[in-house]
C-alpha cells in the first residue's frame, strides 16, 4: 500500500510536479481551538492537578452547598445516604468479605474527587457547579473523612498535595504498558508475547 | 417471559435448521403451509411497498435483556444463544450505562477536539473526519464487569441464561479513522505517553489509555456494521480499542487529550479495578483475557432427549486470535478440541462447535479457550487457586469485580433441562 503510494508520487513527481502536491500523508483539516475552548473542555484532572482551574473553597463553605445540592442523595451531613454511595467510613473494610470502597477509605488521589464532582455531580445537573463550589465540596468530604482541617483552603496548589489514606493500596505503582508484552491482570508484570510451540 | 420465548424459538425450528438435532424432534403435525395469495399480492402491490429503511419481520421478537433489578448498572445484554456467525446486529449490541442517559447528538454540531501535548491542536467536524483515510475491522467488545455482583447472581432467580451470564459482549464491524492517522495531523510531542479519551454525554465518561496502544490499533469509529453507530453505542463517534475492556472504548467521543500520565478518574479507580483479599487493588487493565461460552445447550434451554447434538459456542480474547477451544462434557475432568469456524479473526468473536452424544445422564458441560500465545481460560477452581482464595470468595463478592472470566459450566439435568452451575 505504502509502496504503491510512493510509486504514484514518484511517477507524478517526474511527470507533473503539480499533481504530487495533491496527496500528502498529513491532511490539513479542522481548525485550531482557542485557549478558552480548550480550558472549557479540559476537565480530566491528573494526580498532579495540572489541569485544575483557578478557584478555592473550604469545608465550611462546602457544608451549605452540600445540604442544598447533595444531601438529598448522599444524606444530611453526609450520613445515612438514602440513594448514593456513602461518602464516609469504609476505612477498615478493604480486607473483609464485603469491602466498602469510599472516597476517604479507597481513593488514592484527592484530585479524583474534584474530577468526579465537577464532571458528574449533582446527578440531575452534572457540570453545573462552579469551580469554587467543587473545591468547597471536595474540602468538605476530605474534612469529614479526617483528612484535612475544617478551615483548610483547597485550591489548585493545595489539593494535589493531600495524602490519601489508601494512596499506596494500588499496584502496579505506575500504570504502564509495554508494546509487545501481554498484560493480564493475574500477572503482576507484563510478559513478552511468545507463541507456543505445539 | 423471555425464557418462554427462547424455548419456543428453539423448538420451532432454529435447532433443526442448524442441524443440531438428529433424533427426537419431528416436524409440527399438519400440512405444508399454503401460500396466501390475497395477502401476499396485497402487500406487494401496497402503495407503500417495503420500507425504505428495513425492519425485521414482525414474527421476530428477540431483544436485548433488560437491566436486572437490584443490579447497580443498567446493562442491556446480547442474546448470544441466538447468534449464528460472529456479527452481532447493531440493534442487539450490548449496552452498559455509566449513569448518563443516551445523549441525542446532532452530528452537524458534534466536534472532536484533539489537544494537549501536540504541536497542532485541532477541532474537527464530522464531515472533516470523514474526509480522512479510513480503516475497518471486525472486533468484539466486552464489558470488563460482565460478572458484576456475583453475590447477586447466585440468588434464586438471579442469573440463569447465557444472555444473562455473558451477554455483555458483542462483535461488530467498526469503521472510521485510525488514531494514528489523526496523530499525524496534530504531531504529538516527545513524552506524550497517554491518551485521555472523553465522551460528550452528561457525565463525560473518560478513560486513560497508553498512547502506544492507541497508536497501534485504536480507531475513531463512526460506522458500525455498515451504517452510522447506533445512539446507545456512541453516535456519532466512538473510540474503538481492539481487545481492551469495553469502558475504555469511549462512546460519544468528543475529546482526545494527549498527556504524559493517566488522569485516574473515579471509574478507573473504583468499579474497574480488582480489590484483592489482602486489601491491595490491581488497577489499569487493558486486554480482555481468553474467554468462551457454550451457547447451545445453555442455561434454561431444554434438550428434547438422549441423542446426537452439536455443542456450539463463542470464544474471544483481547490478546489476539483464538488458538484453540476445548470442551469438557464431564465436569472439567477431560477436555477435547472443538472445531473453530471461519473466520478466526484477532480480537473478534470466534464460533466453535463440538459433536456430542447425550446419553440422558446428568452431567456438566463447559468450554475453555486458549489464545494464540497459549494462555488458557481457567475454570472457577483454577481461578480460586490463582487468587489463593476459598470456594466462597467470588460467590460472596458484593461489589464490582471486573475481569472474572472462569469457564462457564452448564448442568444438564437427567430430564435434559440446562442450568447455570457456576455457583453450585
Amino acid at each position: 500500500m505504502r509502496c504503491g503510494i510512493k510509486l504514484i508520487i514518484a511517477v507524478a513527481c517526474a511527470a507533473l510536479p503539480a499533481i504530487a502536491q495533491t496527496y500528502s500523508a498529513t491532511h490539513h483539516v479542522g481548525r485550531t481551538p482557542t485557549a478558552g475552548e480548550i480550558a472549557a473542555w479540559n476537565i480530566a484532572i491528573g494526580p498532579d492537578g495540572r489541569e485544575l482551574p483557578p478557584g478555592h473553597g473550604t469545608a465550611k463553605e462546602g457544608a451549605s452547598i452540600f445540604e442544598e445540592k447533595c444531601a438529598v442523595c448522599h444524606g444530611k451531613n453526609l450520613e445515612n445516604p438514602p440513594f448514593a454511595p456513602s461518602l464516609l467510613g469504609g476505612h477498615d473494610t478493604l480486607t473483609s468479605v464485603t469491602p466498602v470502597k469510599t472516597v476517604g477509605g479507597y481513593y488514592p488521589f484527592a484530585t479524583s474527587i474534584w474530577d468526579n464532582i465537577n464532571r458528574a455531580m449533582p446527578l440531575n445537573k452534572p457540570g453545573s457547579l462552579t469551580s469554587d463550589e467543587v473545591y468547597a465540596l471536595t474540602a468538605l468530604i476530605l474534612f469529614r473523612n479526617d483528612i484535612i482541617k475544617e478551615d483548610e483552603v483547597m485550591d489548585a496548589k493545595s489539593l494535589p498535595k493531600i495524602q490519601m489514606p489508601n494512596r499506596n493500596g494500588f499496584f502496579p505503582e505506575n500504570p504502564q504498558y509495554k508494546r509487545g508484552y501481554l498484560q493480564l491482570w493475574f500477572w503482576p508484570e507484563p510478559r513478552p508475547q511468545k507463541k507456543t510451540n505445539e | 417471559m423471555a425464557n418462554k420465548h427462547e424455548r419456543r424459538q428453539f423448538l420451532k425450528g432454529g435447532a433443526v435448521a442448524l442441524g443440531l438435532v438428529a433424533a427426537g424432534i419431528k416436524s409440527a403435525p399438519g400440512q405444508l403451509p399454503q401460500q396466501k395469495y390475497e395477502t401476499d399480492v396485497a402487500s406487494s402491490l401496497s402503495p407503500a411497498g417495503p420500507p425504505v429503511y428495513g425492519v425485521r419481520s414482525h414474527y421476530e421478537t428477540v431483544t436485548r435483556a433488560a437491566p436486572v433489578k437490584g443490579k447497580p448498572f443498567d446493562s442491556y445484554r446480547t442474546p448470544l444463544h441466538l447468534q449464528r456467525g460472529i456479527i452481532t446486529p447493531s440493534a442487539l449490541h450490548y449496552y452498559v450505562g455509566h449513569g448518563s442517559p443516551v445523549p441525542d447528538i446532532n452530528p452537524e454540531e458534534h466536534r472532536l477536539m484533539i489537544h494537549g501535548m501536540v504541536d497542532r491542536p485541532v477541532v474537527l467536524t464530522m464531515d472533516e473526519i470523514k474526509t480522512l483515510p479510513f480503516v475497518s475491522r471486525i472486533l468484539f467488545l466486552q464489558c470488563a464487569g460482565q460478572n458484576y455482583g456475583m453475590a447477586y447472581q447466585r440468588k434464586p432467580g438471579g442469573v440463569k441464561t447465557v444472555q444473562q451470564t455473558h451477554g455483555d459482549t458483542s462483535c461488530s464491524e467498526w469503521a472510521g479513522v485510525a488514531f494514528s492517522t489523526l496523530m499525524r495531523q496534530v504531531s504529538p510531542q516527545k513524552g506524550a505517553n497517554w491518551l485521555v479519551a472523553e465522551g460528550a454525554e452528561w457525565k463525560k465518561h473518560a478513560a486513560s489509555i497508553p498512547f502506544e496502544k492507541a497508536m497501534d490499533e485504536a480507531i475513531v469509529a463512526y460506522n458500525q456494521n455498515g451504517e452510522a453507530i447506533r445512539p446507545e453505542n456512541g453516535y456519532p463517534l466512538r473510540l474503538i480499542l481492539p481487545g481492551v475492556e469495553g469502558m475504555r472504548n469511549v462512546r460519544w467521543l468528543r475529546r482526545l487529550y494527549i498527556t504524559d500520565r493517566p488522569t485516574m478518574n473515579a471509574w478507573e479507580i473504583n468499579p474497574y479495578s480488582q480489590l484483592r483479599p489482602d486489601g491491595k487493588t490491581r488497577w489499569f487493565d487493558w486486554d480482555m483475557e481468553p474467554n468462551s461460552v457454550i451457547t447451545f445447550p445453555s442455561g434454561e434451554q431444554q434438550i428434547p432427549g438422549p441423542g446426537d447434538y452439536i455443542i456450539t459456542g463463542l470464544a474471544w480474547t483481547g490478546t489476539g486470535a483464538i488458538g484453540k477451544v476445548q470442551v469438557s462434557t464431564d465436569g472439567a475432568k477431560t477436555w477435547q478440541d472443538a472445531s473453530l469456524h471461519d473466520p478466526v479473526l484477532p480480537k473478534a468473536h470466534t464460533q466453535f462447535s463440538f459433536p456430542w452424544r447425550w446419553e440422558g445422564k446428568e452431567t456438566i458441560i463447559q468450554s475453555r479457550s486458549i489464545d494464540e500465545w497459549g494462555n488458557v481460560q481457567p475454570t472457577k477452581v483454577e481461578t480460586e487457586k490463582m487468587w489463593n482464595v476459598g470456594p466462597d470468595f467470588f460467590g460472596k463478592m458484593n461489589q464490582a469485580f471486573p475481569h472474572y472470566y472462569a469457564s462457564q459450566p452448564w448442568r444438564i439435568g437427567p430430564d435434559g433441562k440446562v442450568s447455570n452451575a457456576m455457583w453450585d
